[in-house]
């Protein structure tokens, strides 16, 4: 063990240490605030489900715009990972992370889709160009 | 015997003087502050440690990724069982997301508290976290009963496979998570707040905050998505 174990003055921060330029607020102020905004996001996403004020088609455009937003909250208020530069290492890992999250999730639906119209039986095709 | 410099010797010489010397480039050119960026040494270990834990996270949220690409693509696939618009319960999950979001809340409560060595202010905020996700479990393995007594077990169709096993795997990492939180208090509770205990707290939390951002894209996707629109 070197002397220098867990110090915090250094350049890298580790994911979930807060921001050691300090952002003007406590460490307690930044989860409350993270804590507030995820609670209006997720009342929003449960609101808009069970309403008519969005129009119908638009909804689940709308509902994964509020879940990638509150999973940016909690990235930034819960996680503490920033763009800033003691956060590089952090956050290319996370980019790297979320490519391959969309490569299987977009991938796998759009391959399967092919799929199911390529292997179509003649019936459920003719019930498709009616 | 010889009396020169054994090669050891001359190996601790090159480490202390040498161009390559913790805290210097290959020029020599010294940056003894800088860590992390090719020169100075490698990084505290909380650094190295929390670095490390992102890593791990992140290898699992791919595997959650396949899981929800697995129910996105079998999602129809009902076999003329139900549908998740007839199964699922919209009140029940926002309790459960309510009681998730704020156990995610105090659990860094109880990391500040920790951090300022304030020992019944961790242990309060802890056990707050733990008894939420504890509810969180009871809550959804009623809703897990429910469905498989109702005949709508992961045997009855594509799609209430692919739904037992995503939401059962998030499940199972929140009751996994229970017992390493359980740990965690003991731990500090014997044996305070030690730098290596605090690097463990430290994964802990990155451990319990991940599960809540799985579970956002969870509660839209599954539930939301399946039940509303």
């Amino acid at each position: 063990m070197s002397g220098h174990d867990d110090e915090w003055e250094f350049d890298d921060a580790a994911p979930g240490d807060e921001h050691a330029g300090g952002s003007g607020f406590g460490a307690i102020q930044v989860y409350l605030l993270g804590f507030l905004l995820a609670i209006g996001l997720t009342v929003a996403s449960f609101w808009i489900a069970g309403s008519s004020a969005v129009w119908g088609p638009g909804i689940p455009a709308a509902l994964l715009a509020l879940a990638v937003a509150q999973m940016g909250v909690h990235l930034v208020f819960f996680l503490h990972i920033t763009s800033g530069p003691e956060n590089t290492n952090n956050t290319l890992a996370l980019a790297f992370g979320v490519l391959i999250v969309l490569v299987v999730v977009v991938g796998s639906v759009w391959i399967m889709a092919h799929l199911n119209h390529n292997l179509m039986t003649m019936d459920q095709m003719k019930a498709m160009q009616r | 015997m010889s009396k020169g410099p054994t090669p050891s010797d001359v190996a601790a010489a090159y480490i202390q003087h040498g161009p390559y010397r913790v805290g210097y480039n290959a020029h020599g050119h010294g940056y003894p502050e800088a860590r992390g960026h090719g020169a100075g040494g490698q990084a505290p270990r909380r650094v190295i440690v929390g670095y490390g834990f992102w890593i791990f996270l992140l290898s699992d949220i791919v595997m959650f990724s396949g899981f929800f690409a697995a129910y996105a693509v079998l999602v129809h696939a009902t076999a003329g069982g139900p549908t998740g618009r007839e199964l699922f319960d919209l009140k029940r999950v926002a309790i459960e997301t309510a009681c998730l979001l704020a156990s995610s809340f105090t659990c860094g409560l109880g990391y500040v508290a920790a951090t300022r060595k304030r020992q019944l202010e961790t242990q309060f905020w802890m056990l707050a976290t733990g008894l939420l996700g504890l509810v969180f479990v009871i809550l959804e393995v009623l809703e897990f009963y429910e469905m498989i007594v109702a005949g709508a077990g992961p045997d009855r169709s594509a799609f209430l496979s692919a739904f037992f096993a995503l939401v059962g795997c998030h499940g199972l990492h929140v009751s996994i998570g229970g017992l390493w939180l359980a740990t965690m208090m003991a731990q500090i509770w014997l044996k305070g707040f030690r730098p290596g205990i605090m690097r463990r707290l430290l994964c802990f939390n990155l451990f319990w905050h991940a599960l809540d951002i799985i579970w956002v894209a969870l509660f839209t996707i599954v539930y939301l998505l399946g039940a509303g629109a």
